[in-house]
């Protein structure tokens, strides 16, 4: 005849407890996640046509002395049976030793250290310059009629729909070729920023705000809203106090893989824009065959990616922590 | 409504319904959308030129009546391209979303269906197909095996399936937990009979309106590979390839670079619009 | 402001066009409690709207007056609408887990009232929180004000639900449907909350459906069929001598109030319904022992059945009855053998049906369970979604064995047999009434031909008026057919009209178990005798509510919702 008595904790440390918990279990898993990335890659280059020691040591352009050859073999214990190789492999991943790139003759993790901060730069400047966007139109269209929301949503659509490779050469060609006001390449100034980030945010931006707004539409319909504007609270106040939080769900929880799409966009418009950065290091290693290169990248890419995801669940228990209440 | 001193009243039954026209954006859109596929099957219908033909003495023509969109740098007519290029965009588009859909339905089922170890390990999965952004997983493809059409269709297709399987195994379990597929096992159904008649034509349907709106994504990830160089190569008129041809070009020619680009984007819009329409009216027989 | 009357004089309201209210008046006195009372698509719920200005950008609002307190509220500015809202006229909904903000403390709700109005300053308000808190009999206000909606059980969040509504002590409280989502001893403690805020001098406008809350809170009733109404006058006087044909059917239609084998719809029937006789009959479905155990996320096990014998005899109905997380639910779907114990078994006629790691097979289960037909209290989506009624009906009929040729024959025959018209077969369940598709339900549930039918919650989303026609079919088909009944239901007046032996549950036990009047009359334990007295009765039954003391222990489970763990196999 026992019976549970809930034992009523302080609800704000029960949250940031409930908080820390979770994101523990997503860092493992994380972790778990990118071993597993790292030894499908392992196996993925195993699989490949070819001699993999020429592919290290230089592609088919190359040609490696004989004694270059074994040597190389011998480093990476290629004569040795898989399983070896497999722990040597892991070895030097968990040292940071990504390989050596054959088309620039450095080490992969320089060249990422060169490079990776310009991607960074754009990746946020472009996720910050969409959610603008998003709260932007959001905010203006809030509530003034059904035309003007008509209006936002045809816009939305419309900037959904756009490749982020085109508007980038589009933009290039209106904005920097034509009226001159930013510069057409390069990666040192804000200027330069500029134009890359909003060809990756314009078409984020209408995704994330079509959302946001069928999210919001639903939201105004809740019982709770009603109850606000009972209480005398005047529409706008309906709108931000309360809607808002709720309808920024959909678009919070999108945003993790928002930023794989833009990480793939920065390729693009690295190379569009002639900026410095991992993706056009990708984007010319694949041209180049350039393998250590290529997997470097996309492991260090994958690795960033796990992490953004975590960073963005986390953020979405925070703003919403039901789905603990689920059951409890 | 029944009512308690007349008895039985019943709502109108409403007539049956001639086919209904659907809204002025719909109806655009699944016509430019005939008219694309029109111009894959039978290019010939639109125009007479010849997109591989050099005519250097008419490079760089802007759009005209005798060029209506205008030359590229080889006097290739762009607007006789584009029609081409049609072909070579469904084709990778419907070719590369079919890959998508084979593996994403394979395993969604597979998670939805197959009990909680299973859909531990296919979300496992899952989750590291996920780590790799699609654009950098292709890449990785291409690198490994090669450019071509053939690796774009399969890169871009890979690209795209951990999206969709994630939206398969979501609707099976969401229909699997429904109440009708309860009531069916409390009549007595077996479970194969309940699996194949109830659970997957119930959890398949909403996905058509994925499909629709993924060919769009599809087409738009190629010609982004294209653009790159790693898909059809120069002078292929797919119109990524040709986005990146006349991309030096753009100070001086423009409609090198805008028209393929538009057509990208007006393709894009029209499955976004008619995978939305067909959505609306799934939703209105949906509780 | 002395005067604080409500007066609304010939309030109409339209939709589109779409007349939804026609010329409503009544009189609202100080500290006086008036209802509003009805079944969907009444008008109450919009009338009541009108009133704080909240009908809708789409509702056309005229009256002929429209006052409170002497103020006019005809065509007030949105602008004087918010000084009025929660100032000078509170609000309450029902259900308090979608009426208020799910990802905010209950305390900062209550707080916004506050700031809106501007009252006192930061520490002041907090102090006024913390006392509206109390004063709706809401425990620990400090933690509990911290908390969200979804972590404080059902009659907690009403309670803080109404203490927002009451903040800034307006003179008229408007209540729509305040009580419908809770338990019957839940219920009783929100209405002593209402009866104490009418003692204190505000006035009360409670629109509802059921005619035994009103009748613990109302001095004077309206009733509204249809936008329109049909009578109207002191309580005592509508509830206990009611003039109008419609108000009469309502109260004939309460099953509390009726004994067992009486009709409580109007409807004729070919068969004269006459009361069962008491014969000892074959026990068909018998559970032993049962018992199940649920993980929940936080770690803790929960048993949500435990130790629960039932017995089912042919041609009987057995109710069973409980309060939200008693497990009866869990119950019905383990006797119907769509989730398996942990201990104990369950057997029909004998042989064992469901028993603890799968020891009876699906394989063994199948071809039986064309005997046992099951309810649900959503018929909706019971149904696939894209099946007509007939398509439907055919499917069941399949699978019970019928050839394909027989069966629209028998389908005819099954919707005659629910008072359903053939040309219904073609309709698809979302083009029907709620009515309409329970019965679809129980032509499906019939259509094996059936001896025992699992009926959970058949009735509860239901209008009263529908109710009662669909438990007076319920009853007809019983006799007819020789069903045995296994009623699951929270709604103890339902219990006491369809069954003839009653199983009480409370946190997955069972507490007592009797034959139906017996239980009613003189019941045994003291739970079922708090539970008894909680339910509201009518004018004129002689019974008194009795309010039990709030129960924190019953929090726990009323919090954790099995049925999110269930997982059916398939």
């Amino acid at each position: 005849m026992t019976t549970t008595t809930l034992a009523v904790t302080d609800p704000r440390r029960e949250r940031l407890a409930a908080l820390g918990r979770r994101a523990a279990i997503r860092l493992a898993g994380g972790v778990l996640v990118l071993w597993a990335v790292a030894t499908l890659t392992f196996f993925a280059l195993r699989l490949m046509p070819g001699d993999p020691v020429l592919a290290i040591l230089g592609g088919p352009s190359g040609n490696p002395t004989p004694e270059a050859i074994e040597a190389a073999r011998v480093e990476y214990g290629l004569d040795k049976p898989l399983a070896v190789q497999y722990v040597f492999y892991l070895g030097r991943l968990v040292q940071g030793d990504l390989g050596v790139s054959y088309s620039q003759h450095l080490p992969v993790t320089r060249v990422l250290a060169e490079q990776g901060g310009a991607t960074l730069e754009l990746t946020v400047a472009a996720l910050v310059l969409a959610w603008l966007l998003v709260l932007l139109l959001t905010v203006v269209t809030a509530g003034r009629g059904r035309l003007v929301g008509g209006i936002a949503s045809l816009a939305e659509t419309l900037s959904a729909a756009l490749p982020h490779f085109w508007l980038g050469v589009v933009l290039l060609a209106v904005f920097a070729f034509g009226l001159r006001w930013f510069p057409p390449a390069g990666s040192d100034s804000f200027a330069s920023l500029v134009l890359p980030a909003f060809s990756l945010a314009i078409p984020l931006a209408g995704f994330i705000a079509q959302v946001t707004r069928e999210s919001l539409e639903l939201t105004l319909d809740q019982p709770f809203v009603l109850t606000a504007r009972t209480r005398g609270l005047s529409d706008l106040a309906v709108r931000f106090r309360h809607a808002l939080r709720h309808a920024l769900l959909p678009g919070v929880s999108l945003s993790g893989w928002a930023i794989g799409a833009l990480i793939s966009g920065a390729v693009v418009c690295e190379v569009i824009f002639s900026r410095k950065g991992v993706g056009r290091q990708l984007y010319q290693a694949v041209q180049a065959q350039d393998l250590p290169l290529v997997i470097g990248i996309s492991l260090v890419v994958a690795a960033g990616y796990v992490l953004a995801n975590i960073l963005v669940d986390l953020l979405y228990q925070w703003i919403d922590p039901r789905q603990q209440e689920a059951a409890a | 409504m029944t009512d308690l001193t007349h008895g039985h009243v019943l709502a109108p039954l409403r007539r049956q319904r001639h086919l209904k026209l659907p809204p002025l954006g719909a109806s655009l859109a699944i016509l430019f959308l005939f008219a694309l596929l029109l111009a894959a099957l039978a290019p010939g219908l639109f125009t007479r030129i010849d997109p591989l033909a050099i005519v250097p003495r008419e490079a760089f023509q802007p759009p005209s009546w005798a060029h209506w969109l205008g030359t590229d740098q080889s006097g290739r007519d762009i607007f006789a391209r584009v029609i081409h290029g049609a072909r070579q965009s469904l084709l990778i588009g419907l070719a590369a979303t079919a890959i998508s859909m084979l593996i994403a339905i394979a395993l969604g089922l597979l998670g939805g269906l197959g009990g909680a170890r299973v859909d531990r390990a296919v979300g496992w999965l899952l989750e590291v197909l996920f780590a790799f952004p699609s654009l950098v997983l292709a890449l990785l493809f291409v690198a490994v095996f090669g450019s071509g059409v053939g690796p774009l269709i399969v890169a871009t297709g890979l690209g795209g399936a951990p999206g969709y399987a994630r939206m398969v195994r979501g609707q099976v379990l969401a229909v699997r937990n429904a109440g009708y597929i309860e009531a069916a096992r409390a009549l007595g159904h077996p479970t194969s009979r309940i699996v194949l008649r109830q659970l997957l034509p119930n959890a398949m349907r909403p996905l058509v309106v994925t499909l629709t709106m993924g060919v769009g994504q599809a087409i738009v990830w190629a010609s982004a590979l294209s653009f790159l160089g790693l898909g059809a190569r120069p002078p292929a008129p797919e119109w990524g390839t040709m986005l990146s041809m006349g991309r030096d070009f753009i100070a001086n020619a423009w409609w090198l670079t805008f028209f393929p680009g538009l057509f990208i984007v007006l393709t894009t819009l029209a499955t976004t619009v008619t995978g939305r329409y067909i959505q609306q009216r799934l939703e209105g027989r949906l509780p | 402001m002395s005067d604080k009357t409500l007066i609304v004089e010939g309030l109409n309201v339209a939709f589109d066009g779409a007349s939804v209210v026609r010329d409503l008046s009544f009189t609202l006195l100080p500290g006086r409690c008036l209802a509003l009372v009805g079944e969907s698509g009444s008008g109450k719920s919009v009338s009541a709207r009108c009133l704080v200005g909240l009908a809708g950008g789409r509702a056309q609002v005229s009256a002929r007056r429209l006052s409170f307190g002497g103020h006019d509220l005809l065509d007030l500015s949105e602008r004087q609408w918010r000084a009025v809202r929660g100032r000078n006229i509170g609000f309450v909904l029902q259900d308090a887990l979608v009426s208020l903000d799910p990802l905010r403390p209950v305390g900062k709700e209550i707080l916004e009232v506050l700031q809106t109005h501007g009252y006192g300053d930061r520490h002041t308000r907090a102090a006024r929180v913390h006392e509206l808190l109390e004063r709706v009999g809401v425990p620990d206000v400090e933690l509990r004000a911290r908390q969200r909606p979804g972590q404080l059980s059902g009659g907690l969040r009403q309670r803080a639900l109404i203490a927002s509504a009451l903040a800034l002590d307006p003179a008229l409280v408007i209540a729509d449907e305040p009580t419908t989502a809770l338990d019957a001893t839940v219920q009783a403690q929100i209405l002593e909350v209402f009866q104490q805020i009418k003692a204190r001098g505000a006035s009360l406008l409670i629109i509802s459906h059921d005619l035994a809350v009103v009748a613990q809170l109302a001095d004077e009733v309206v009733v509204l069929r249809h936008g329109e109404v049909v009578e109207q006058g002191p309580m005592q006087q509508v509830l206990r001598q009611p003039r109008h044909p419609y108000t009469q059917a309502l109260l004939a239609a309460v099953p509390a109030e009726h004994p067992r084998g009486s009709r409580l719809s109007p409807e004729r029937v070919g068969v004269r319904h006459e009361p069962r006789a008491r014969s000892h009959s074959d026990v068909l479905l018998e559970g032993r022992g049962l018992g199940k155990r649920y993980l929940g996320p936080d770690g803790l096990v929960r048993q949500v059945v435990q130790g629960v014998d039932f017995s089912l005899r042919a041609g009987r109905t057995l109710g069973i009855v409980g309060e939200s997380g008693s497990g009866k639910t869990t119950v019905a779907r383990i006797a119907l053998g769509l989730l398996q114990p942990d201990e104990g078994e369950v057997l029909y006629r004998g042989q064992p049906w469901n028993r603890p790691a799968n020891a009876v097979s699906e394989a063994v289960r199948r071809p039986l369970r064309r005997e046992i037909s099951v309810i649900y209290q959503d018929p909706l989506g019971s149904f696939d979604p894209r099946w007509s009624v007939a398509q439907i009906l055919d499917d069941a009929l399949q699978v019970a064995g019928i050839e394909a040729p027989a069966r629209p024959a028998r389908i005819a025959v099954l919707l005659n047999q629910v008072r359903l018209p053939a040309e219904l077969g073609q309709r698809r369940p979302l083009q029907l009434s709620g009515g309409q598709r329970q019965r679809v339900a129980i032509a499906r549930a019939i259509a094996s031909e059936p001896k025992v039918i699992i009926c959970d919650e058949p009735v509860s989303a239901l209008d009263v008026s529908v109710q009662a026609q669909v438990l007076d079919l319920l009853a007809d088909l019983q006799d007819e057919l020789g069903l045995a009944y296994l009623f699951i239901s929270h709604d103890l007046g339902v219990i006491r009209h369809v069954s003839d032996d009653v199983l009480v549950m409370r946190h997955g036990q069972v507490v007592e178990q009797a034959p139906v009047e017996q239980l009613f009359e003189s019941p045994a334990h003291e739970y079922t005798q708090r539970l008894l007295g909680a339910v509201p009765r009518l004018p004129g039954s002689g019974a008194e509510l009795v309010v039990p003391p709030l129960d924190l222990e019953n929090e726990a489970f009323d919090l954790f919702d099995e049925t999110r763990l269930w997982k059916i196999a398939i």
